[in-house]
């Protein structure tokens, strides 16, 4: 079975630790923030410049001046600090931030993403992400394997404009928990019930499969 | 309006001299922190011809949504223009010419601007549509394009208080690109919920330094939600 998207934001939530500064995107990566583990103190990120990101308000506590990168409305948490926007993406393009998490349209081997334009269709901006990938290190990009009609969006080469170059080194997908390495991706995890031949089979990307690929438990 | 003293008693005090053609930085994220008033009196001046830097384009009929309605808009310079029927509408028939950005970068570009940086070097963009035309170099191995800087003829600001040296504070996040977009402009007007008293903001917690702003006017304002989420208590 393919994994849900709980699942998915499940998984992610294992690379959480103790003591990290993460920045989730829309969709997702947003989930993550439900199951971060036991006895894990991190402070989430928000791009329009809050760092300590908290739960929704309540209708009481509701404030127009206190929201979140994807515009809802946020409560900031004990220890959070709140600056300008320049000050937000030095943190960002400095490297600061410990984990990046973002939704694709595509990767391919040599670490490529392709998130933000789709030509031919309307063109709403990049936001943020062009800032993140090339900022962060350690970036997990969670994506389904293929689209509807069964076409891989794991790459040789991206065909849609990208968002940044050379800078993924896992994938998440529904399917399966992938690293890129030296032109290809590398199966290191399959969903629960997925075959490896499945995953073979959607991934048009050059891919290796090492003798110790696990199944993911929830 | 003399001296140190900045404020201002009227909106056509406040955006007096903006003309035709001219660039103007606003502050704000989607509707938070947006110069609403300002905006608003931009409309009422019916100044065409602009070139607006600002990180969203507000929504249909409120915040800068509202410039699209005359076209009083030439050019948006953005990072993200997703939440608004005309600027789709205007955009693609041709009358309006968009410049996407990404978001650090704008923010950058602003930053640059009012520090008296013309260009700088990111990572941010370097093998995508943003890099075209533009110089890359690399650095320890790094890819980087380069970047110009941004300044506006005048920036637009929404803060929460100021005194009347210009000094202003922003209310939690709706401080996003205002004080950055403040360094920038050759005239900032900063619109705020309160004016206070001479010494009532403490020097170590101003935002926004006196020396960046030329004008201050208070104004009430409506602070629209645009994503209202709520848990239960």
């Amino acid at each position: 079975m393919a994994l849900s998207r709980e699942q998915m934001a499940q998984r992610v939530a294992r690379e959480l630790q103790d003591g990290f500064y993460v920045n989730l995107g829309i969709g997702i990566p947003t989930l993550v923030a439900n199951y971060v583990p036991d006895g894990i103190d991190l402070m989430l990120q928000s791009e329009n410049g809050l760092l300590g990101m908290g739960a929704f308000p309540t209708e009481e506590t509701i404030d127009a001046d206190m929201i979140n990168a994807g515009k809802q409305t946020v409560t900031a948490r004990v220890g959070a600090s709140i600056f300008n926007s320049a000050e937000s993406f030095a943190m960002i393009r400095g490297g600061h931030v410990d984990l990046t998490v973002l939704g694709a349209f595509e990767v391919d081997v040599e670490g490529n993403i392709a998130s933000w334009m789709i030509p031919g269709k309307l063109v709403k901006g990049m936001g943020g992400a062009m800032d993140l990938v090339a900022g962060a290190d350690n970036i997990i990009v969670t994506m389904t394997h293929a689209s509807k009609d069964g076409e891989s969006k794991l790459l040789s080469r991206c065909s849609l404009p990208l968002t940044g170059a050379g800078c993924i080194k896992k994938v998440l997908t529904d399917l399966a928990y992938l690293e890129i390495e030296n032109g290809a991706f590398i199966l290191r995890e399959t969903a629960p019930g997925v075959t490896v031949e499945e995953i073979i089979a959607k991934t048009a990307g050059k891919l290796i499969v090492p003798d110790d690929v696990v199944e993911m438990k929830f | 309006m003399a001296g140190l003293d900045k404020r201002v008693a009227t909106y056509e005090e406040a955006l007096a001299g903006l003309t035709d053609n001219m660039t103007v930085l606003a502050g704000g994220f989607g509707l938070c922190g947006i110069p609403e008033n300002l905006i608003a009196q931009i409309k009422r001046m019916g100044v065409k011809g602009l070139t607006v830097v600002s990180n969203n384009c507000g929504v249909d009929g409120f915040g800068l949504g509202v410039l699209l309605e005359d076209r009083q808009i030439r050019k948006m310079i953005a990072s993200y223009v997703g939440e608004n029927k005309l600027f789709e509408e205007q955009l693609l028939n041709g009358q309006l010419e968009v410049e996407l950005t990404p978001q650090g970068t704008l923010a950058e570009k602003m930053r640059a601007g009012g520090a008296g940086i013309p260009a700088f070097y990111t990572a941010t963009g370097y093998g995508t549509p943003v890099a075209e035309g533009k110089e890359t170099r690399q650095f320890n191995g790094r890819n980087v394009i380069l970047e110009e800087a941004i300044t506006g003829d005048f920036a637009i600001i929404k803060g929460w208080k100021a005194d009347h040296f210009g000094n202003v504070v922003y209310r939690h996040t709706a401080q996003n690109f205002n004080p950055v977009a403040a360094t920038a402009g050759k005239i900032t007007v900063v619109e705020v919920e309160e004016i206070v008293e001479p010494g009532v903001l403490l020097p170590t917690e101003i935002h926004t330094p006196g020396i960046y702003v030329d004008r201050v006017i208070l104004g009430t304002f409506e602070k629209r939600i645009e994503q209202r989420t709520v848990r239960k208590a």
